[in-house]
C-alpha cells in the first residue's frame, strides 16, 4: 500500500507535540491516549493521518510522489511499544522509567518531523541483526 | 520541572542528532577493499550492491538513483540484496542502517561505503574510483 508521505511526517509533528506536553505537565491521560493513537498507526489506521486527510491534503493538493506505508505503520508499533513501557513507569512510580521512555518516543516523533529521519525504521534492522540469521 | 528539563534535552540531542544524522546520511566513505561475497554475478566494471529492507523508506528513491547509474555506466550492475536474507552479510560488512551502499570494484573489493541515500553525483564520483582502482 502507498500513502502520501507528508501524512506520517504531520503525524509526527503532532505526536511531538502531545509527547512534550505529558513530559511537562506529567498528564498520564494524554500519553494513554497517544498509546492508543499508537496501536491504530501500527494496525494501519492513524488518527492524525484521518486529520490529515480531512482539513490539510485538500489545501495542499497532491503530493509529489507516495511512498510505502510499511515504514512509518513498522515506526508506529515502535512507538507503542516505548509509550506502554513509560505508561509503566508511570503506573509503578519509576520516574525515570516514565520519563525515559516517554522522551526516547518524542525523540524519534521529532526526528521524523523535523528532518524526516524515521528512527523506528531504522530500529528494524538493528533488532533483525541481533537474531539468529537465516541464510538464503 | 523535571520533565522540561528533560523536554528540552531530548529536543537539542535531537536536533543535533538530525543535523548529524542528514549531514552524513549518503556520503560516500573509503574502505580498505574487503572482498564482499555476494554470491551473484558481479558487474564487468564494478557493481552498486544495496542493501534494503521493507521498513525502509529513502531504500526506493536509492534504488532508482543507482539503477539510472547502473544504466548510464556501461559495465555497472546494480544489486539490491534483502538484508533480512542475507543477515551473513550485513553483519560481517557492519550494514546498521538501511539503505546502506557498497561500490565494489570489478573483483568485488569494496572501495566505498555509504549509508543512507546517496546522491547521484556522489555515486557517479565513487563508482569513477572503483573502475579506476587497478585490482589484482
Amino acid at each position: 500500500m502507498q500513502v502520501d508521505p507528508r501524512g506520517p511526517r504531520f503525524g509526527a509533528a503532532v505526536t511531538t507535540l502531545v509527547l512534550a506536553i505529558v513530559l511537562v505537565t506529567g498528564a498520564v491521560w494524554l500519553l494513554a491516549l497517544q498509546a492508543i493513537v499508537f496501536a491504530f498507526g501500527a494496525y494501519g489506521h492513524p488518527p492524525y493521518g484521518l486529520v490529515f486527510k480531512k482539513f490539510l491534503k485538500p489545501r495542499l493538493g497532491p503530493p509529489k510522489e507516495l511512498e510505502d506505508a510499511r515504514p512509518p505503520r513498522f515506526a508506529q508499533g515502535v512507538g507503542m511499544a516505548f509509550a506502554i513501557v513509560a505508561l509503566i513507569g508511570f503506573a509503578t512510580g519509576i520516574v525515570p522509567l516514565a520519563l525515559g521512555a516517554t522522551a526516547a518516543a518524542l525523540l524519534a516523533a521529532f526526528l521524523n518531523a523535523a528532518f524526516g529521519v524515521c528512527l523506528g525504521c531504522d530500529m528494524y534492522l538493528l533488532i533483525r541483526r541481533l537474531q539468529p540469521g537465516r541464510i538464503s | 520541572m523535571t520533565g522540561f528539563v528533560v523536554l528540552a534535552v531530548t529536543l537539542a540531542a535531537g536536533a543535533l542528532a538530525g543535523f548529524l544524522l542528514k549531514r552524513r546520511a549518503g556520503a560516500f566513505r573509503a574502505k580498505d577493499g574487503a572482498r564482499m561475497d555476494l554470491g551473484e554475478p558481479l558487474g564487468e566494471r564494478a557493481t552498486l550492491v544495496q542493501f534494503s529492507t521493507a521498513f525502509c523508506q529513502p531504500c526506493r528513491a536509492t534504488r532508482r538513483v543507482l539503477a539510472e547509474v547502473a544504466e548510464m555506466v556501461p559495465g555497472v550492475r546494480h544489486v539490491e540484496i534483502d538484508a533480512e536474507s542475507r543477515l551473513d552479510l550485513v553483519r560481517a560488512h557492519d550494514v546498521m542502517r538501511t539503505p546502506t551502499v557498497f561500490v565494489l570494484d570489478k573483483s568485488g573489493k569494496i572501495v566505498k561505503k555509504a549509508s543512507g541515500q546517496p546522491r547521484k553525483a556522489d555515486v557517479i564520483a565513487a563508482l569513477a574510483l572503483a573502475v579506476d582502482t587497478p585490482s589484482q
